[in-house]
């Protein structure tokens, strides 16, 4: 299965009641990669994914996929697959009647449809289930079928919006490493829609930050979580450390709780960094404050420490 | 087990409530059936006053039932369609339409009669065919199916389950029978168990608009009441029943099933 290219191009989407959505948003997902988009709820990242699906047409601005132009298809015109939070499975049909559904309409004969169905229920796991009815499934279970229905018809693009935040967590850390190697395998160009950075950094090849309708910052997982464009995104992604400067010294920036080296010539008005950054020591650190609480979290512990300030 | 005074006395009222309700539909059912009424069971049992009826009024049976059967196929065939465009518009202009479409419902059947033969009445072919019966019972029976459609569409996830069909390259035809109707089919079962019953037992309208040859079975028994022997009438009763409940327990046990399926 090859990709396609999709491109969105000044795209801009606004409700009814004037809120803007998404706002000149300009972006190109490269064929055969995995985009995560992530994000707060309501930063515009479901109105990115429905416009790229064909579901809201953008108020300006087109998509394309490869090189033909989309922004007017309706989704049943644009070949791709989805996979939705609620799964929703038809429930009047088994499993197997839901990943034909798609091979139907393209005119498939029954024995491709078998065939293709056969294949599909395999490569997700689920050989003796095609006779299965939706609602003896598990959420696991459903969200695989989910997966196969919108995978049959071999889409150009594959798309999924929020999948797996209905399920518990021990399932959805499986379903993700699953639903990772599945993408990587089959190189079909892919667009995940999320608000768990963790999911978003398993799974993206590239990660959209957005923040209220625009671009926070698109780059690899690692890249985003190193370096971060802005305070946003810095604590969106991870956990973060701001120390306010309160002014500067002859050697460094005095901020709550000590001084800290500093040989710039403009003085920042704030210093972010990561937990892992810093170190407990003994004596002679550069920052001072007094242990408020400790989290025991397994492979690390996290501390609450109280160095003065706001 | 000792059962409390207060159970027996509950029992009993509602035994008595019972009776008050059945015993008027026993007599006359038994009433079809006795040689003379007036001299009761005791003048002997016949089944004459059924063969009677039958011979004089069954052209009114085949015709309520084809009424009835009609009726259903066209409040089917308008009213799924329009159940699910209110369900999806949803704004004052469609909760307005959906307050006028029970008007017929509020407003009495003799009223609504009269407005169609006004307006239709001097399209000659119209008014002396069946067909004019059939739309005061299509008007009259409409809300009875759309409410129970429109109910069942708004509790499930259709919206979803329209786009996951899109997805797939569905066009919005495809969808609408391939999505929509399936999963609304206990809804649609409802209203139609609903829009026979009623057409079968209509009479206020029908009453206005029916011609000596398009008389269906309420006003038949109406003119057998006037005109007939009692016991004529009676019988008459006793064969609406024979032909309603079997088909009131059909339909009742299949949407049972249907609602049974849809819960799991």
């Amino acid at each position: 299965m090859s990709g396609t290219t999709i491109r969105l191009q000044g795209c801009r989407k606004a409700f009814t009641d004037g809120t803007v959505a998404v706002d000149n948003l300009n972006l190109t997902i490269e064929a055969g990669e995995t985009l995560v988009i992530l994000g707060p709820s309501g930063c515009g990242k479901t109105t990115t994914l429905r416009m790229i699906a064909g579901f809201e047409r953008p108020d300006t601005g087109q998509v394309f996929f490869g090189d033909s132009n989309v922004t007017r298809l309706p989704i049943e015109r644009r070949d791709v697959g989805m996979v939705f939070q609620n799964y929703a499975l038809f429930p009047n049909l088994n499993v197997a009647g839901n990943i034909i559904y798609g091979l139907k309409i393209r005119g498939l004969s029954p024995a491709e449809r078998n065939k293709r169905c056969a294949e599909l229920l395999e490569l997700v796991g689920l050989q003796d289930h095609g006779q299965r009815h939706i609602h003896e499934l598990s959420g696991g279970q459903r969200q695989r079928v989910a997966l196969a229905r919108a995978l049959a018809p071999r889409p150009r693009v594959l798309l999924l919006d929020e999948p797996l935040a209905a399920l518990d967590a021990q399932l959805r850390e499986r379903l993700r490493s699953e639903l990772d190697q599945l993408l990587r395998s089959l190189r079909i160009t892919s667009v995940f829609v999320t608000h768990d950075q963790g999911e978003a950094m398993a799974l993206g090849d590239r990660i959209l930050v957005m923040d209220r309708g625009r671009v926070a910052q698109l780059a690899t997982p690692r890249d985003i979580y190193q370096q971060p464009a802005n305070a946003f995104v810095a604590s969106f992604v991870g956990n973060l450390n701001a120390f306010p400067v309160i002014e500067p010294t002859a050697h460094g920036l005095k901020v709550s709780g000590g001084e800290l080296p500093w040989k710039g010539i403009q003085a920042p008005t704030t210093v972010y960094c990561r937990p892992e950054h810093l170190r407990v020591m003994d004596d002679g650190g550069h920052l001072r404050g007094r242990l408020v609480g400790q989290f025991f979290q397994g492979a690390q512990s996290r501390l609450l420490v109280d160095v003065g300030g706001a | 087990m000792k059962r409390s005074t207060l159970f027996f006395a509950q029992l009993v009222f509602t035994l008595l409530v019972c009776a008050f309700m059945l015993v008027p539909v026993l007599l006359s059912l038994l009433a079809g059936l006795t040689r003379n009424y007036f001299v009761g069971v005791s003048g002997g049992l016949t089944l004459d006053w059924l063969v009677q009826v039958w011979q004089a009024y069954s052209p009114t049976v085949w015709l309520s039932l084809q009424l009835a059967v009609s009726c259903a196929v066209c409040v089917c065939v308008i009213g799924v369609p329009a159940a699910y465009a209110l369900v999806r518009m949803n704004n004052r202009f469609s909760r307005a339409f959906e307050e006028l479409m029970v008007l017929p419902v509020a407003m009495p059947g003799l009223a609504s009669a009269l407005a169609l033969l006004l307006t239709y009445g001097q399209f000659g072919e119209l008014r002396r065919s069946w067909l004019f019966i059939l739309v005061g019972h299509v008007l009259f029976t409409l809300p009875f199916l759309v409410r129970p459609v429109m109910a069942v569409m708004q509790r499930q996830q259709l919206p979803t389950l329209e786009e996951a069909a899109a997805s797939l390259g569905a066009g919005p035809i495809k969808r609408f029978f391939s999505v929509v109707v399936p999963n609304c089919r206990a809804g649609i079962l409802a209203g139609v168990l609903m829009v026979v019953t009623l057409s079968l037992g209509e009479f206020n309208l029908t009453w206005m608009l029916h011609t000596p040859m398009t008389k269906t079975l309420p006003v038949g028994l109406a003119d057998s009441y006037a005109s007939a022997r009692l016991e004529v009438a009676s019988a008459y009763t006793l064969i609406f029943l024979l032909m309603i409940v079997p088909l009131l327990i059909a339909l009742q046990a299949i949407s049972a099933r249907l609602s049974r399926g849809e819960r799991r």
